[in-house]
């Protein structure tokens, strides 16, 4: 039977808030928008979001873009572009103004003006006193834009495809991406949807690790949608390990705990951020404090009876300030710990948290990929936007309260250029059959049983391996061991079969799909791991302790035909002086 | 670097790990069977587990149970289900909790679609017929626009819902009406816009929920509030609402 087809201007594949913020810009623009997402849209991994988002609207502190350039960079380890990293910057308050003016309810000052608190590696002057940077609207922040941009776009009437899964991307002989074949996960029946340019804003991919403080759906499915298509993956190696994540058990603890004046103690009593990190303590950057965590534990400096774990204070903080600025974090410690964090600590440990690598695009969003001529080449009709995107604004770390900006900033961004795009591309091109045969094999494989292998057992051994192999600290044997183990993953996946055949809502063949994504993005990341050799932002090797600008101030692209690949960092902003590499501490 | 081992964190020693028995409500719109239970057994579970765990350790073993699920952790609204009786999310409630045999049925009143997957397409419709979104006249201002926080703190409460379901699936009128009664999810929605002091459309949605069956049909019976997740008091929102219109018409 051949797949319905529907017809829109534009296809957006996501709805967090990456998808959202670009499919309302969109359709105010009365382009006709399609957004697809797996999940109902606030049930996407925006909602989990908590500290706030990151804008120099000098509300609490002195502040300007200029000094979140600087910090933004920093915290990149140099990786980030500057070009990028100005533009959205810059582009800050704006965006936060809208989101207000969407409706995000954000905490407010007594003066009536949103509530700002400080987050890591954020600072005035250029590297001076702490800045208090994040807007929140208490620490529920993901929850607020998510929601708000979900209504804003059923005022703009925005086609949703609700619980319905993209499979691929659909080219034609010249590449250029026309949709995708996508399948209504309630009835089983797939839809090509036609659009004359299409956006990926799938969301990242810590499901890799066993334990991370990501939903079960966040398995990078755009990026190896991106993969498959010919795209490569961008600095896939660099993966944020937030260092407050519940021991054992992976729920996030957000940062602004610390940023409202919670601190790390280890199985002494001491704080012993202030010996890595003299000046920012527990505010130094997430891979700083990560690798302190790690380094306590390694020299038998834990808590609790394994001293496996450190603890994160903030009872001092008092009740009041708790259930005004933390209530949720309340809340999740005391459903997962049964501890109470007026009274007692939480147990944390580093969690494998966010991509900061992803799918290439410039700071318009279009998806970029090396040519013979150039190493930056538009992919024709294809954009991406969000934690599935690498503009790259994060380069080797990213910042807290930076993401939920990258989101609305570039989802914004992508969407004016997709305008622009639709004004010079005013009809369809048409669609080879040919190019929807592909897809529909990938979909209609697991009707069949092929092998024995199970996925459920074989994700659980995907991200055992990886965790044990690519984890916090990095060291060449083992990362070698990690390619050969997820390569053979990925070639028993070939014989894997499902047990449900059912059309109506199966989610084991959901299931699989996802899993298939997830081995390629663990490929791409365990391989880029071993390629680099040096340590920089999240990517730390025992083996290569120190940054090496000579050899690595580039960016890693993998791609499933040929490997690795490198370009060069976009050191030039657009407009200031561009910020050398430095030393960094904290 | 031989002697350099990965390091991972070792789960603690829990509680006393135990066996547990399951009876989940199974529908298969495929098959010829009409809906049944099932009956299922875990080893080895500990009372802090969650009950989300035990059911993907369940769906390991029977790859063909149907249900919803994506944070893990009370955020996303997926998966809502009758748990023992009581409308809850799978994720944040404890199976220490809970008496066997667990009996897990889909969120009553709710038209299924497979196993302990419901058809929530009506309860999204209503919630949208409450013009869930901010809406002013006034010309938007270069900065945000100010709000005091006493005026923002009568959003707390009402904000936070996730659109899991619970409340408006464990509520008689709801049952009885789902076609005219909105329900207390949609109207503690209509509630967290008619409270908030930067919209400028409270008279008009006071107007439309002005009728005898969309907001008049709750009897505070209460069942909404004591099966919030979130803790939230749709109750009291719609009281809320009701004391605006009678000020409002007076
Ligand atoms: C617990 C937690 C707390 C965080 N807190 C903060 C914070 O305080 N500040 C900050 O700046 N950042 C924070 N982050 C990071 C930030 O929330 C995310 O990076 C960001 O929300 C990602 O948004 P997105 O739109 O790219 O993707 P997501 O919100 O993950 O959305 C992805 C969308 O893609 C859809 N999708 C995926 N695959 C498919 C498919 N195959 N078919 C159809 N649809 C598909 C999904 O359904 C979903 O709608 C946090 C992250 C976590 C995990
Ligand atoms: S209080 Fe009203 S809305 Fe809540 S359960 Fe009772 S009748 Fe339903
Ligand atoms: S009010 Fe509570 S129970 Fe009802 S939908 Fe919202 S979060 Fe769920
Ligand atoms: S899985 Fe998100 S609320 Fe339970």
């Amino acid at each position: 039977m051949r797949p319905e087809r529907r017809r829109f201007d534009a296809l957006v594949i996501g709805a967090g808030g990456g998808g959202l913020r670009a499919a309302l810009q969109l359709a105010n623009a009365e382009a006709t928008v399609a957004v697809v997402s797996k999940v109902f849209p606030t049930r996407s991994h925006t909602v989990a979001a908590q500290g706030g988002v990151n804008a120099s609207l000098a509300n609490v502190l002195p502040d300007n873009w200029h000094w979140h350039m600087f910090d933004t960079i920093k915290g990149s380890d140099y990786l980030g572009d500057q070009d990028a990293i100005e533009y959205m910057c810059r582009a800050a308050p704006k965006a936060v103004y809208e989101l207000e003016h969407f409706g995000v309810p954000f905490s407010r000052l007594e003066n009536g003006r949103i509530y700002q608190r400080a987050f890591g590696g954020q600072s005035q002057h250029f590297g001076g006193e702490q800045a208090a940077r994040t807007c929140a609207a208490a620490d529920r922040t993901g929850h607020a834009i998510l929601h708000s941009l979900y209504q804003q776009n059923i005022r703009a009437r925005t086609h949703f495809f609700d619980e319905h899964f993209a499979l691929d991307l659909l080219r034609d002989e010249s590449g250029r991406v026309l949709g995708a074949l996508v399948f209504d996960i309630a009835t089983g029946e797939s839809v090509v949807i036609e659009a004359k340019v299409t956006l990926l804003a799938t969301g990242g991919a810590a499901q890799v690790y066993r334990t991370n403080t990501n939903a079960l759906i966040n398995t990078g499915d755009g990026m190896a949608m991106a993969l498959r298509a010919g795209v490569p993956l961008q600095d896939m190696e660099f993966v944020q390990f937030h260092p407050t994540g519940i021991a054992g058990k992976g729920m996030l603890i957000t940062e602004g705990v610390r940023g409202e004046g919670g601190y790390l103690v280890n199985g002494e009593g001491e704080r012993f951020m202030e010996r890595y990190a003299p000046n920012a303590r527990d505010l130094a950057s997430r891979d700083v404090v990560s690798r302190a965590i790690v380094t306590e534990i390694r020299e038998g400096r834990g808590c609790g009876p394994r001293r496996d774990h450190v603890l994160l204070k903030l009872d001092h903080l008092g009740e009041a300030l708790i259930n005004r600025r933390l209530p949720a974090i309340r809340e999740t410690a005391r459903t997962f710990v049964n501890a109470d964090p007026v009274r007692d600590p939480i147990p944390v440990f580093p969690t494998a948290h966010y991509t900061m690598g992803g799918i290439p695009t410039n700071r318009h969003g279009q998806v970029v990929a090396p040519t013979a001529d150039a190493p930056e080449e538009p992919v024709e009709g294809l954009y991406a936007v969000g934690e599935c995107a690498c503009v790259s604004v994060h380069g080797a770390n990213r910042l807290g309260g930076n993401s939920l900006l990258d989101i609305v900033v570039f989802g914004r961004a992508a969407a004016n250029h997709m305008i622009d795009y639709l004004a010079e591309h005013r009809y369809h091109r048409p669609l080879p059959e040919a190019a929807v045969e592909g897809p529909r094999a990938r979909l209609d494989r697991w009707d069949e049983a092929r092998g024995e292998a199970s996925v459920p057992e074989l994700r659980r051994e995907l991200q055992r391996t990886m965790e044990e192999y690519a984890g916090v600290f990095r060291e060449q044997e083992s990362l070698d061991e990690g390619v050969a183990r997820v390569r053979a993953i990925r070639e028993q996946l070939e014989l894997a079969a499902i047990g449900d055949h059912s059309r109506v809502f199966n989610t084991a063949r959901v299931e699989a799909l996802e899993l298939v994504n997830l081995a390629d993005v663990a490929l791409a990341v365990v391989t880029s791991a071993a390629a680099r050799r040096e340590s920089r932002g999240a990517h730390s090797r025992v083996d290569h302790p120190d940054r090496d600008d000579a050899r690595w101030l580039k960016h890693s692209l993998f791609s499933l035909a040929e490997g690795m690949d490198y370009k060069p960092v976009r050191i030039k902003p657009l407009t200031v002086d561009s910020f050398p590499p430095k030393e960094r501490t904290y | 670097m031989a002697d350099w081992q990965p390091l991972r964190f070792m789960q603690a020693p829990g509680p006393k790990a135990g066996r547990m028995r399951f009876s989940v409500y199974r529908f298969d719109p495929e098959g010829d069977a009409g809906p049944g239970t099932q009956e299922y057994v875990l080893d080895d579970l500990t009372p802090d587990m969650m009950l989300l765990d035990a059911l993907l350790r369940i769906k390991e073993q029977d790859e063909t149970l149907g249900f919803r699920r994506s944070c893990g952790e009370g955020v996303c609204g997926s998966d809502a289900m009758n748990i023992n009786g009581r409308n809850g999310l799978a994720c944040i409630t404890r199976l220490g909790e809970l008496v066997e045999p667990v009996k897990l049925r889909p969120l009553p009143g709710i038209p299924v679609i497979r196993d302990l997957i419901v058809d929530m397409d009506n309860f999204y419709r209503q919630y949208r017929e409450v013009e869930p979104w901010l809406q002013a006249r006034e010309a938007q201002p270069e900065v945000e626009r100010f709000q005091l926080p006493e005026e923002r703190e009568r959003l707390d409460g009402l904000y936070e819902c996730i659109l899991c379901g619970c409340c408006s699936a464990a509520c008689p009128s709801y049952w009885w009406n789902p076609d005219r009664f909105l329900g207390p999810a949609a109207l503690l929605q209509a509630a967290r816009f008619i409270e908030d002091s930067r919209d400028e459309a409270c008279d008009k949605r006071l107007d439309q929920l002005d009728d005898a069956y969309k907001l008049f049909r709750c009897h505070s019976i209460m069942n909404c509030v004591d099966v919030c997740p979130k803790g939230l008091n749709p109750t009291e929102a719609i009281e809320r609402i009701r004391k605006r219109m009678l000020r409002n018409s007076t």
